[in-house]
């Protein structure tokens, strides 16, 4: 019976050169980070030897503006589960933005393909040696990555006009946006009309 | 403890498996392929789901599946909103299963705010979690029937479902868009006429499976329609992430009330129904059978609430259903209209959202479809800085291709019913 954080310990030992941070614990779960570059050895060796058969997730996280950024603005993390031990681990890596590519890990669990689908779409990083890398939810020819944080909330002009999207979504009865500092409601809230507007 | 089942054993590759391995095998002798496009709109899909099919005759030679047609944004619209905000939009995750939705999100919430709601209101959220998988498999039962041309199950599961549906009315004040938890408890307490509705339904339930199951366990053109079809095999279902009852009708015994029991599920007596051979036939067999053990929970959560308040819980200050901080829940509505204090958390909860930690959590809740599961990034403060939804569809969806391949077009009506996918979930 191996706990979450022994086998974290276990990839430490065996790669201890590409660890960056020591395993951390918060509320039971184990995060342990990497060096981008081993990801797929240390994935391989967390399903062979520590026996995570189970990929659960990948996400992407964009850090533009907050004091991570210095570390490479993006994060992609990899949420293992096994199985046999019924543990959880969580793997990190850290994705600087001149250059967002990472190795695939969809030859070691397929379930990763679609995943590293959807982060490619979402946030665009890119994967080596991913076997069909194409947008999974956005359409093909899609010019941006919709959830960096750099992309507002709204949507932005696409340069293709008659396909979709050519003018920004309005927002109506949507979340809230509203910033404290603009005067006037109409500038600062989309959907609220000026009076000449209401007259009409 | 460790499990003991193993997923090196020696297959015999079913009819469709041998179709697909002589196609890669002779792909120059076959004769010329057509395209065929299946969706958006085509009633198997169960909403938008496209699928590009290579066919040779009858045969599916390829199926790239083309999803995305329902992508609402739902992870970028969370970033920009308190985490209260975003009940609404899980209700519009699995929208045949919203309580379920409500429930795990709010869950995820409350790991990650280090939270244990009282006992009275894990037992509410037990009996709607259930109440949703009864009416998801429903519907998940009677769709694939209706696409396999039995057209009685499909009436007879949706007059249950209706039932569900005013009980669900009767609960949240609302049949579809639920939006029933809040952080730390619920919206509200059960009403009176609740109860004795839940009893009466849960009553004559067991008649009603069974009479699907009549109509359907046996039926010679239904089994042969969906025994030795789409088999999933168990390393393929580990690795391609499947969870829910597709990945135990492929004979793995795993679910999450069971391996990592949450809302107290470990108080509960039920059985996890498993799969022997991973076809469409036992997909639906475990469905129809998680239905009958959701309704032993639900009894066994009626017996246990009299001791957490009873119906109509004759004791709210013993039996809170909100945990005791109040600077994090919504307090009453005549303690924010006469006292300050109360006033002032209303007006923060409302603008700023409840004060999260640092730190980021993932948690995942045995849904009707699956692993539904939340990855959230939190940087202090109302709003996360990243949500993520592992949605069960969208990765049980995953397996298609590989699935498809060999089989006929119109077995795969069986296959895409019996993976019971949701595309509200999958394209989020």
């Amino acid at each position: 019976m191996t706990t979450s954080l022994e086998a974290a310990q276990q990839i430490v030992e065996k790669f201890s050169m590409y660890v960056t941070a020591q395993p951390r614990e918060f509320r039971g779960e184990i995060t342990l980070e990497l060096d981008r570059h081993k990801i797929n050895e240390v994935c391989l060796f967390a399903r062979d030897t520590l026996k995570f058969d189970f990929l659960v997730d990948i996400s992407g996280v964009d850090n533009l503006n907050t004091p991570l950024e210095v570390k490479g603005r993006f994060e992609l993390v990899y949420e293992l589960y096994s199985y046999s031990h019924r543990i959880h681990l969580r793997l990190k890596v850290r994705i600087p933005e001149e250059k967002p590519l990472v190795s695939t890990v969809s030859d070691i669990w397929k379930t990763a393909d679609w995943h590293e689908r959807e982060v490619y779409d979402m946030l665009g990083i890119k994967f080596d040696q991913h076997p069909d890398l194409r947008r999974i939810l956005m359409w093909d020819g899609y010019p941006y990555y919709p959830l960096r944080k750099d992309f507002p909330l709204a949507g932005k002009t696409t340069d293709l006009p008659e396909v979709a999207f050519s003018k920004p979504a309005p927002l109506e009865g949507g979340p809230f946006v509203t910033e404290p500092g603009h005067d006037l409601v109409h500038e600062r809230e989309p959907r609220a009309k000026t009076f000449e507007e209401v007259k009409e | 403890m460790t499990t003991h089942f193993t997923t090196q054993e020696i297959e015999s590759p079913d009819n469709a498996t041998k179709v697909a391995n002589a196609f890669e095998s002779s792909a120059d002798i076959l004769g010329e392929k057509m395209i065929l496009n299946m969706g958006p709109q085509h009633p198997s899909t169960h909403g938008v789901l496209r699928l590009v099919l290579e066919l040779d005759g009858e045969r599916v030679t390829r199926c790239t599946p083309d999803i995305g047609y329902l992508h609402r944004g739902d992870e970028k619209i969370a970033e920009n909103m308190t985490y209260t905000q975003f009940i609404p939009y899980t209700d519009r995750l699995d929208y045949l299963a919203p309580l379920a939705n409500n429930v795990a999100y709010a869950l995820a919430v409350e790991k990650l705010m280090g939270w244990d709601v009282p006992e009275r209101t894990k037992i509410i959220r037990v009996i709607s979690c259930e109440m949703a998988r009864i009416s998801s498999h429903f519907l998940g039962i009677g769709a694939m029937a209706l696409d396999l041309g039995a057209m009685t199950v499909f009436l007879y599961t949706f007059t249950e479902r209706e039932k569900i549906y005013n009980l669900s009315e009767l609960l949240t004040g609302a049949r579809f868009t639920t939006s029933y938890t809040r952080i730390g408890g619920l919206s509200r307490d059960l009403h009176v006429d609740f109860i004795p509705a839940l009893k009466s339904f849960i009553g004559q339930l067991p008649p009603k499976i069974d009479e699907i199951d009549n109509l359907l366990s046996r039926n010679k053109i239904f089994v042969d329609r969906t025994k030795d079809l789409g088999v999933i095999s168990k390393s393929d279902a580990i690795s391609y992430g499947i969870t829910g009852p597709c990945l135990r009708a492929s004979g793995i015994d795993f679910d999450l009330r069971k391996a990592h029991p949450y809302l107290g599920y470990e108080n509960y007596e039920f059985d996890v129904p498993i799969g022997s051979v991973g076809d469409c036939y036992d997909r639906y067999m475990c469905r129809l059978e998680e239905m009958r053990q959701s309704h032993k929970i639900i009894v066994q959560a009626l017996k246990r609430l009299d001791s957490f308040g009873g119906d109509t819980n004759s004791d709210p200050a013993q039996f809170p259903i909100f945990v005791p901080d109040a600077k994090s829940v919504p307090p009453g509505k005549d303690l924010v209209l006469s006292k300050m204090e109360e006033l002032i958390h209303h007006f923060i909860l409302s603008t700023e959202g409840i004060d999260a930690p640092e730190g980021e959590i993932y948690f995942g809740a045995e849904n009707p479809k699956g692993e539904l599961g939340f990855y959230i990034n939190s940087r202090k403060g109302g709003t996360p800085h990243r949500l993520k939804i592992r949605a069960p569809s969208f990765v049980n969806l995953s397996i298609l291709p590989h699935l498809a391949k060999g089989h006929l077009v119109s077995d795969l009506t069986a296959i895409l019913g019996s993976l019971d996918f949701v595309m509200g979930e999958c394209d989020r």
